[in-house]
């Protein structure tokens, strides 16, 4: 028992050391985006005279508001366009049986090995070629077309409900559209949510994509590409570096402290089985 | 699993409901990779028609500086980044899986910069590597060293790997947690009883109970590693748009979506493809001959 105890201990300083060395960083963005400029190669973690002038400044020199709305809008409308598509397709896959449905649903399991970047040329060309460059739909219409990641994270999910449930509904004449609206879909709230979460954290935090569409257009871009681009205008000014780059983690971060649960039986239910 | 047989009119919903993916899947995902295969057969820039061009954008890979030194740093990077990532994040898992008081702040704080957007976070990373004055460099200063260019090219490769594995751990060790939370207590006990020590344990029930979680997160951590582009991308950026330590994904983001050169970014998607294709097959190959069950 004593040295189960010691173990603990030890374990518990390790665990204490990591968790201080994946914090420290966001501490020091907090502290930095709170000192004026003229402080911040003092070294300092607390500023001498903290302000908040760096966040509305920031609004004044880049339209922060816009690149916020921007992201907001895009990860919005994916998010949705995920959610629908994506449980539609579980559902299928977890109820009715039909021709190939094993043979389809390991073709799309496997199509998560494809790396994006294989996809993105073709679907470059596509949109090209649609006259969508430079607009937002190439950020939000593929989020329509299913996706291997939710599609099986839903149909595990659905496959949780009692099949009795549909079959009783059905004999009472109800079509598998309004069995999946009615009945599974407000069943599935925990899986659609925690979903829901990553659909918008993915689109919300996406880079790649958002430059190769609208790599300069600070009126459309979204607030990836706007760090980015402002890293290269006003490097050097920290404080304000370190202020932006707060407001981009920060809807993300909140949602997550209060979506805790969703989040991690995310994870966890992708990643088994 | 469901067994409801579609009868009339729902055979139609079937197809509705499923439409989307059934796009996505054979439309985007398959069509895409003969699309990209058959666009690295030409040269085109999307201005002027394509024009057939062989193998020639295959062959020219090994002449192009930028694709070679790419190759090496992704390589170089995936077998740093890999492993550390993997036994960091199991390590952190057999950690919180101990009663330790604090345990779901220890969660929120190693799940902490997985959340958090790449861009913004690479950012905060330029700062705290920055030559002059940032935090480590003024700690190495306080401590009487010389300060260190950590972004430049001799150095970036570690640089970029630290920041890039700091932001992998959370996910890494909730998919580790949920492994060790399958683990039936009743092992324990029984080992207890045998009086095994806690090496014992881990060695002998603890790790290969974990068989499958590891296989799973190395195919995983691998796949990322060589899709690996955010953090690269912001922390390795030099002011002509070049990068310091260039990986494929940074090339094929150069050659096709800066320069155009579309026969080329999809010669080169084609290799990096083909190369985690190769290591998935050899990832399951291994796993077969440790006989664990994915």
């Amino acid at each position: 028992m004593k040295r189960d105890t010691a173990a603990d201990m030890l374990a518990f300083a390790l665990l204490l050391f990591g968790a201080l060395c994946m914090i420290g960083p966001f501490i020091w963005m907090i502290a930095t985006s709170l000192k004026p400029v003229a402080e911040q190669y003092d070294g300092r973690l607390i500023p001498i005279t903290p302000t908040s002038e760096n966040y509305p400044r920031l609004f004044e020199i880049i339209p922060m508001h816009l690149l916020l709305w921007n992201s907001f809008k895009i990860a919005a409308i994916a998010t949705f366009g995920q959610l629908l598509t994506c449980s539609m397709a579980g559902f299928i896959f977890a109820v009715v049986r039909f021709p190939f449905r094993n043979v389809i649903f390991v073709i799309l399991l496997v199509t998560l090995m494809v790396p994006g970047q294989v996809t993105a040329i073709p679907q470059f060309v596509i949109f090209k070629f649609l006259g969508l460059y430079g607009t937002q739909a190439p950020l939000y219409l593929p989020a329509f077309l299913g996706g291997a990641f939710g599609t099986f994270l839903m149909r595990q999910y659905f496959l949780t409900i009692p099949i009795e449930l549909a079959e009783a509904a059905r004999i009472d004449g109800a079509s598998l559209a309004r069995i999946f609206f009615t009945i599974y879909l407000p069943l599935a709230k925990p899986a659609l949510a925690a979903f829901a979460i990553f659909a918008f954290m993915f689109s919300w935090n996406d880079l790649f994509n958002a430059l190769i569409y609208l790599p300069s257009n600070l009126e459309k871009t979204t607030l990836t590409v706007g760090l980015a681009l402002f890293q290269t205008q006003y490097s050097g000014q920290w404080p304000l570096m370190m202020a932006a780059s707060l407001i981009s983690v920060a809807p993300i971060i909140i949602v997550f402290f209060l979506a805790q649960r969703h989040f991690i039986s995310g994870i966890s239910m992708s990643g088994l089985k | 699993m469901g067994n409801l047989r579609p009868m009339g009119l729902e055979r139609w919903w079937v197809l509705v409901f499923l439409a989307p993916t059934l796009v996505g899947l054979f439309v985007g995902a398959f069509g895409s990779i003969f699309a990209s295969v058959g666009i690295s057969f030409t040269d085109w820039d999307l201005l002027t028609p394509p024009t057939p061009a062989g193998f020639s954008n295959y062959a020219g890979l090994p002449d192009d500086r930028l694709f070679m030194r790419s190759l090496v740093n992704t390589l170089a990077f995936a077998g740093l980044y890999v492993p550390l990532t993997v036994a960091i994040s199991l390590f952190v898992a057999i950690g919180l899986n101990r009663s330790i008081p604090g345990l779901s702040f220890f969660r929120v704080a190693f799940f902490l910069p997985t959340v958090s957007s790449p861009t913004a976070v690479g950012l905060l990373w330029t700062w705290i590597y920055a030559q002059d004055n940032g935090v480590l460099n003024n700690m190495i200063t306080a401590m009487g060293g010389d300060p260190v260019r950590w972004l430049s090219r001799d150095v970036a490769l570690y640089s970029v790997v630290i920041v890039n594995v700091w932001g992998a751990i959370g996910g890494g060790m909730i998919i580790f947690l949920a492994g060790l939370q399958a683990i039936p207590k009743d092992y324990y006990e029984v080992a207890a009883l045998d009086g095994a020590t806690a090496w014992q344990r881990l060695w002998f029930i603890t790790l290969p109970a974990l068989a499958p979680s590891m296989f799973f997160q190395m195919v995983l951590t691998t796949i990322n590693a060589f899709q690996a582009f955010d953090y690269i991308y912001i922390l390795t950026r030099t002011g002509n748009g070049n990068s310091t330590m260039p990986t494929l994904v940074f090339s094929i983001y150069r050659n096709g979506f800066r320069f155009f050169r579309m026969g080329d970014a999809a010669a080169q998607a084609v290799v990096l493809s083909a190369m985690i294709m190769v290591l998935t097959v050899i990832y399951f190959r291994l796993q077969k001959k440790w006989g664990g069950q994915p």
